[in-house]
């Protein structure tokens, strides 16, 4: 077992690398000169090249990427060409709202999309499976910021129930920083729950097709709990795999969400740097972000050898 | 969606030779349209908009880039259908020359994905010593979320229909390889294939006779999954200012356009949203519906 767990994390080494890869070169292909910036309009050739050298500019690629490479596994991930602050630090006062929305927007998703795919599944072919799948349609084909726009407009500024834009940090309440939550984290839900429920049912038709499901039905197991333990628990494999692949979706669309209703968190750190070229900060979010997504779909994997023994890689 | 799943699984177009004469191309057609109501609806939408992007300048257009401030944030009305923007620019015009940028993208991007994910694939499928190494690249960049791994490439260019274009192909590129690669793996242990290759056939006949044309079917419904997340990723680059230049009118850059006074002149971002999810809609149906056609063991699934 412990051979096994072993295993499946030094997978992760090989796509972490080539993450780190291809955000390095980000950089190093990137338009524009650092050293030439650094040294300013008067500096002479002599002048940049001295810069060039002293902040290593001119060694060579793969040596360049090494010391990066160590750098970063220090926790140092650069200074932001312009706010001239640590990246890190830029990353940490940004995170609270990013982790506020993702985690919010996952429980919500979830607690939503299963038993909708469950009951989609159950009573498949029925008026309920079909609009629950009309409604899986649609939230793939609605794009995030529209749903964020009208759910603002309806519910913000028409009803006014909630706030229209910004966010409350945790420490300022439990409420208020929920209030601030609930429109984008259904925004940035729709597609989720439209993925996860798909998944869920597909999953679920499937499984209750089994012997088991028909055995304990004819002992006279209540539907409910076919439905939930013996069927959804067989299923769960499949759907926690597409929770965790479909957090790719979830932060592709913090940024956009976070954009629409004016949080002030990783996504809009990630706007700002690309309108103003800052490619440290570009650079640092989108490695943080690969990192989470690869994490927790290790640690996914990794339940699934804890909870089902017949899981191995 | 119809219920009747064993309708979808069953050849129904498979008419017994020697009873009756096989039906015409345009019967079949039809048929076909008939049992997959997802394709036709899809299908008719999506014509609709190509055709509304083509005709664009015969639909008592204006030219979409005309600024007039003396007409700025103007209401819809019977002259400015969909009202006028912040700099005058009426938005029924650069809605509807929108189209052409969102499918051109859409387009482009699914068939340049299709065709590089293919080859990827095929050469991961085929040359085992090389899978082990695209599998791992494949891996990493699926690692990175399509949504950024965009950003992050629009952030070394400049804003252009071409760039975006390439930075969403890049970021589509491993899903296409990976489908292929499992298809032809699979493929590979086919006794038609086998057979094939104790016949002495060599592997550019393998590939193009045997395995190509079976990729197809996933392929196409992939391509068509990947078109509508493009027209979306193409939308949001633009949205958010890493996408096409704010000039051309693209869905994104009408709603980019609209952004800062959504509050009060909600117009703007409607009717660019409104086109932007029909057609993503339509893409998405005829995606559902090839699925459900190309392969039945799926439409009883999904």
């Amino acid at each position: 077992m412990l051979a096994f767990i072993v295993r499946r994390i030094i997978t992760t080494i090989p796509v972490m690398a080539f993450v780190a890869l291809f955000v390095f070169s980000l950089l190093y292909i990137a338009p524009g000169d650092p050293a030439a910036v650094i040294a300013g309009d008067q500096a002479s050739p002599a002048d940049v090249e001295k810069i060039r050298a002293s902040l290593g500019l001119d060694r060579p690629y793969l040596v360049r990427f090494a010391e990066w490479g160590f750098r970063v596994l220090q926790g140092d991930l650069g200074t932001s060409i312009f706010t001239s602050l640590p990246v890190t630090q830029l990353i940490a006062q940004r995170i609270e709202p990013t982790l506020s929305l993702m985690v919010l927007t996952l429980i919500f998703a979830v607690t939503i999309a299963v038993p909708m795919g469950v009951i989609a599944a159950w009573k498949a072919g029925s008026w309920i499976d079909r609009g629950a799948m009309a409604f899986a349609v649609f939230g793939f084909s609605v794009p995030v910021f529209v749903v964020g726009y009208l759910l603002a407009y309806v519910f913000a500024l028409q009803l006014d129930w909630v706030p229209v834009q910004g966010y409350t940090p945790l420490s300022a309440g439990l409420w208020p920083w929920f209030r601030n939550l609930i429109l984008p984290a259904i925004t940035l839900g729709l597609v989720y729950i439209a993925l996860i429920a798909r998944i869920t049912r597909a999953t679920m038709l499937e499984v209750l097709q089994q012997d088991y499901v028909r055995t304990a039905q004819a002992k006279g197991v209540g539907q409910r709990e076919v439905l939930f333990i013996h069927a959804l628990k067989n299923a769960a494999v499949p759907i926690v795999t597409i929770i965790g692949i479909g957090i790719a979706l979830l932060i592709g669309g913090a940024v956009v969400t976070e954009s629409v209703f004016a949080i002030p968190g990783l996504g809009r750190l990630t706007v700002d740097a690309i309108l103003r070229r800052d490619y440290p900060v570009i650079q640092g979010v989108v490695l943080m972000f690969s990192l989470v997504y690869v994490l927790v779909n290790l640690i996914i994997d990794l339940t699934y050898t804890l909870v089902d023994p017949r899981i191995r890689y | 969606m119809p219920n009747s799943i064993a309708l979808h699984s069953a050849p129904a177009t498979l008419p017994e030779p020697g009873i009756a004469p096989l039906p015409g191309r345009w019967t079949r057609f039809h048929r076909y349209l008939r049992r997959h109501p997802a394709v036709a609806i899809g299908g008719a939408l999506l014509v609709l908009m190509a055709l509304i992007g083509i005709f664009a300048p015969l639909l008592f257009t204006v030219d979409p880039t005309a600024i007039a401030t003396s007409r700025r944030t103007r209401v819809p009305s019977e002259l400015y259908w969909f009202g006028t923007d912040m700099l005058g620019r009426d938005i029924y015009s650069r809605v509807v020359y929108g189209a052409r940028v969102s499918l051109v993208v859409g387009f482009s991007v699914a068939i340049l994905s299709s065709i590089i994910g293919l080859s990827i694939g095929l050469f991961a499928g085929f040359v085992r010593w090389a899978d082990g190494i695209v599998m791992r690249i494949i891996d990493g960049m699926m690692s990175i979320p399509p949504i950024l791994l965009a950003i992050a490439l629009m952030a070394l260019t400049r804003g252009s229909i071409q760039n975006v274009i390439i930075a969403i192909t890049v970021a589509e590129i491993p899903r296409v390889a990976r489908l292929v690669r499992g298809v032809v793996l699979s493929l590979r242990e086919q006794p038609y294939v086998e057979a094939a290759i104790s016949n002495g056939a060599r592997t550019p006949r393998i590939i193009f006779r045997h395995i190509l044309p079976n990729t197809f079917a996933p392929m196409s419904v992939q391509a068509t999954y990947i078109c509508a997340s493009a027209m979306i990723i193409e939308a949001i680059l633009s949205f958010i200012g890493a996408g096409i230049p704010p000039a051309t009118p693209s869905w994104g850059n009408i709603m980019a356009e609209g952004r800062a006074l959504w509050q009060v002149k909600p117009h703007i971002i409607l009717f660019p949203a409104i086109f932007l999810s029909i057609t993503v809609l339509a893409v998405n149906l005829l995606g559902d519906g090839l699925r459900d056609s190309l392969d039945p063991r799926l439409a009883k699934a999904l």
